[in-house]
């Protein structure tokens, strides 16, 4: 297969970025999307190496950098804009999961970085989201003691309680939910690690209080607010519903009226 | 040299060691603890759970990633479970039941004492984690759920869906999490560890290259800890991320800290076979799929060729006409034999022609029976997830068609040599779980890695490190501006001034490539002594041709994956040697290791406990030099040692 890959280009935080664009021809229709980057870079870095293309007129900004690591879907380091949607066409896949079946042979590709106020880019596709690390910082975790925990089975938990709150815990983090939102909102993202806590006993003492912080941390982070537009649970890579946005709504009111 | 290694296992009966040790340890004040520092390099499920179990203790601890979030360390990518030995299910398991199958799966080449304290402490765990939120299956009387792994036979893996590891790394952040807004912990995320500064013989801080500006930075602290995880990815393609590499623990190597049994890689059966040329890295399918999927080629020559040829579909091959080669060869354990044990079976047949794919090196992981007995929605609860991510992969439904799968690099069990203490043979410096060598031998059993990581975290660094820091808290903090650091942030300099001076056609990748075809050739599933001499030369040679050919695109000061790919490759050829040269050395067969020359006649590993049973520890003799083998004898005092037996 082959494509044009227009790409956001940027050499750091403080330059203007722009778009170039490549043809990459040779693909298999088995390789993941990350994988022909990696083509793509290897063609570049000889392309900037190689003195006749640099003489006709390639002026090659050098490799793309990307996030990525376990390229299995679950670290959530990896994060594009594939032709205007979060991880690209593929539904409830990170993009290392987004294989080039999906795409037409021949066809051009736009690919950005995650667009967001909070999450500034660094380099290229390269976003900063330590925000979310802040977030989280600010109560997503149970004050527990190691060492001081009681027997496990000492906590029972209904079947289907458990279930659900593993489908909130199985955020990764990416950001595809603040990209995806038109107000950049976070609230899928807190709403998931509060909800996960929310439906689980332990933890219950510091429930308001974790609820106050986070949200109170989401907003001071320059993230926006959430108009129930449901973009971020369409592009959520692990299809986590926006109940946990309700869920989290319910928890910081009742924090409030605890107040 | 010799006496460096001292293990320091305590003495006395074997369930006593652990209190016996603590008893021993001195404490540290709190007040004093407030003045010392320490450095944790990594924030996978041992790094992070040291780090937040430290820094809750009250030392500050500083703590480095090489992602930009400390919750993307690869022990996320862990699927299947965690060991705990709480006999929950009532089958008769129990601490030493536990430690019974980590030695036997390890095919006793791991320490009693280490492994004991492993089983000991594991019940810990799950109370530990199930505190932090974590959500564990349940069984509906609210229960948690186990499920059975590789070579054991009880059911004591406790898990999240197929995501184990990754909600136990998120408990673990969460506990660091809390830990950096107290203000005890400090984060480093995107910060690589290039180099470990050793004052008087001591570890006392690190360079790191800040991977956003490019700068070299220098920290210093009273004691510092690894927990940087396995090399597997020195062999290009692994199940490792892409990321993950051994450059930390190879700077401590050749700063004087000791290797033990690099040669004991992992080869884990249960992986989606190579596509292509173009592939950079294989995806595992969770282990516990063998619990209820069975592996299976056929058995006549002409159905293969068919499959080959896609002329047929697997499921259109008659029961009489497939072979379940684990159970037909192993039928007390089938399909749960370990790891090791299943990887040699797969490529046995492979070898033999039964390969179900056009490359013929792939086997069947089939579900149809699990289907009839479970039904649809039980196999979905159990395995959804997997399987969503193998059709993703592959577009394969694995509810139509058996998964095929095929052995992939996953692990390290070798790594630095640590004492009882988790220390290394320098003095204040620590190294914890897949970055050590100690609890696995030549093979891990499923679901033991996770066990090992939070154990050493949580349970056992916060006690050992007080030993040597209850001497240290008179000392002040570590000056940075001293010659020591001075001379190991030159050499890090050197090291990157000279990558981008070669100026040459190859890319990093291009040469990582040949590097993993040298290793899964003569370093892979079976090694003999003439390809083990042919890798270490050809490894040699390319080593040469990296410092001639290489191109490093783009400056030190910017945001640089290709320098970073470059130095953490410079490592990976000089790691890929050793375990060439550990595995040459090693003339046995044992777990994961598979010497051609040491077999039974039925082609099973065959260990030789008269001449190998000690752990291998190398000793960094200085560049292009013949590093010194060290053996420390293993003793097992406690159990019979026998020849692994999972046939009946």
């Amino acid at each position: 297969m082959e494509f044009n890959l227009k790409i956001w280009r940027q050499k750091n935080a403080k330059e203007q970025g722009h778009f170039e664009t490549y043809h990459i021809a040779g693909i298999e229709e088995d390789a993941s999307f990350l994988e022909m980057l990696d083509i793509l870079n290897e063609q570049l870095i000889r392309e900037g190496n190689d003195p006749v293309a640099v003489e006709r007129g390639c002026k090659s900004s050098g490799p793309v950098s990307f996030d990525h690591d376990c390229r299995e879907g679950i670290c959530g380091a990896c994060g594009l804009y594939i032709d205007g949607r979060a991880h690209g066409p593929d539904d409830h896949v990170t993009t290392c999961q987004l294989f080039m079946r999906h795409f037409k042979d021949g066809a051009t590709i736009t690919v950005e970085p995650w667009r967001s106020k909070a999450f500034p880019v660094i380099k290229d596709l390269v976003v900063n989201r330590s925000a979310f690390d802040e977030i989280l910082q600010a109560g997503g975790f149970i004050s527990v003691r190691t060492g001081s925990a009681q027997d496990a089975n000492n906590i029972l938990i209904p079947h289907d309680d458990a279930e659900k709150s593993m489908d909130a815990a199985a955020c990764v983090g990416c950001g595809a939910c603040v990209a995806t939102c038109k107000n950049g909102s976070a609230m899928l993202f807190v709403g998931a690690r509060v909800s996960s806590l929310a439906l689980l006993p332990q933890g219950r003492p510091e429930a308001a209080r974790r609820a106050r912080a986070m949200v109170a941390k989401m907003d001071e982070l320059g993230f926006g607010n959430c108009t129930n537009t449901r973009a971020c649970e369409m592009e959520c890579p692990k299809g986590i519903s926006v109940e946990h946005i309700a869920r989290l709504n319910r928890e910081y009111l009742s924090a409030k009226f605890s107040e | 040299m010799a006496e460096k290694l001292i293990s320091k296992i305590p003495d006395g009966p074997l369930a006593e060691k652990w209190t016996k040790r603590k008893s021993e340890i001195h404490l540290v004040s709190p007040n004093n603890k407030r003045k010392l520092e320490i450095i944790v390099v990594g924030t996978g499920l041992g790094g992070a759970s040291a780090a937040a179990s430290l820094g809750e203790l009250g030392y500050n601890v500083k703590v480095f990633c090489i992602s930009d979030s400390p919750r993307r360390a690869h022990s996320i990518a862990a699927q299947g479970g965690i060991n705990a030995a709480k006999n929950y299910q009532n089958d008769n398991d129990s601490v030493y039941r536990l430690f019974y199958d980590t030695i036997k799966g390890g095919d006793y080449r791991a320490r009693e004492a280490n492994v004991y304290r492993l089983a000991e402490v594991s019940a810990a765990i799950i109370d530990q984690c199930v505190a932090q939120g974590i959500p564990f299956a349940r069984e509906y009387g609210g229960y948690l759920a186990n499920r059975s792994f590789g070579g054991v036979q009880v059911s004591r893996t406790f898990y999240a869906r197929g995501q184990t590891g990754q909600q136990l790394l998120l408990g673990a952040y969460a506990a660091l999490n809390r830990q950096i807004a107290a203000g005890t912990v400090k984060s480093y995320p995107r910060h690589e560890m290039l180099d470990l500064v050793v004052v008087n013989g001591e570890a006392k801080g690190i360079i790191a290259r800040n991977l956003v500006t490019g700068k070299l930075e220098r920290f210093g602290a009273h004691a510092v800890v690894i927990a940087t995880g396995g090399y597997g990815n020195t062999y290009f393609l692994s199940t490792n991320a892409m990321n993950s590499n051994g450059s930390a623990a190879w700077q401590c190597y050749k700063k004087g800290a000791f290797f033990a049994n690099p040669c004991f890689a992992q080869i884990h059966p249960t992986c989606i076979p190579v596509h292509g040329e173009q592939q950079c890295k294989l995806t595992l399918m969770s282990e516990s799929l063998r619990n209820d999927g069975r592996i299976w080629v056929p058995k006549k020559k002409e159905d293969v060729e068919k499959l080959r040829k896609h002329t047929i579909k697997p499921s259109q091959i008659p029961e009489e006409d497939r072979d379940y080669y684990l159970e037909r060869r192993y039928p007390a354990f089938g399909n749960l034999v370990p790891r090791d044990v299943a990887s040699r079976a797969a490529k046995e047949r492979c070898d033999a022609g039964f390969g179900v794919n056009e490359t013929g090196l792939a086997v069947f992981l089939d579900f149809s029976d699990a289907i009839k007995r479970l039904g649809h929605q039980r196999v979905a609860e159990r395995y959804g997830n997997l399987f969503d991510m193998y059709e993703k992969i592959t577009a394969t439904s694995p509810w139509e068609e058996p998964m095929m799968i095929y052995p992939a690099i996953h692990y390290t069990m070798g790594g630095i040599w640590v004492d009882y203490d988790l220390q290394t043979t320098i003095p204040g410096l620590y190294a914890l779980g897949e970055a050590n060598f100690s609890d696995h031998g030549g093979n891990r059993l499923g679901a033991s890695a996770l066990m090992q990581g939070l154990a050493d975290g949580y349970f056992v660094i916060p006690v050992t490190i007080g030993d040597y820091l209850s001497h240290k808290f008179a000392e002040p903090k570590t000056d940075v501006n001293t010659p020591e650091f001075d001379a190991a942030e030159k050499a890090v300099q050197e090291r990157i001034d000279k990558l981008f001076s070669i100026k040459g056609k190859k890319t990093v990748d291009s040469i990582h490539k040949q590097l993993g075809h040298i290793m899964w050739e003569y370093v892979g599933m079976a090694r003999n002594e003439e390809g083990l001499k042919k890798a270490i030369e050809e490894i040699q040679a390319l080593k040469k041709s990296f410092y001639e050919n290489v191109c490093v695109p783009g400056s030190q000061y910017e945001f640089n994956q290709e320098l970073e790919k470059a130095l953490r490759l410079e490592d990976f050829l000089e790691i890929g040697e050793l375990m060439a040269r550990d595995a040459l050395n090693r003339n046995e067969s044992c777990g994961g290791h598979f010497r051609i020359e040491s077999q039974t006649e039925e082609g099973e590993a065959k260990r030789d406990d008269k001449n190998y049973m000690y752990v291998a520890a190398w000793e960094y003799q200085g560049e292009d030099k013949e590093p010194k083998l060290h053996k420390e004898p293993l003793k097992y005092e406690f159990i019979e040692v026998k020849t692994r037996n999972y046939k009946d």
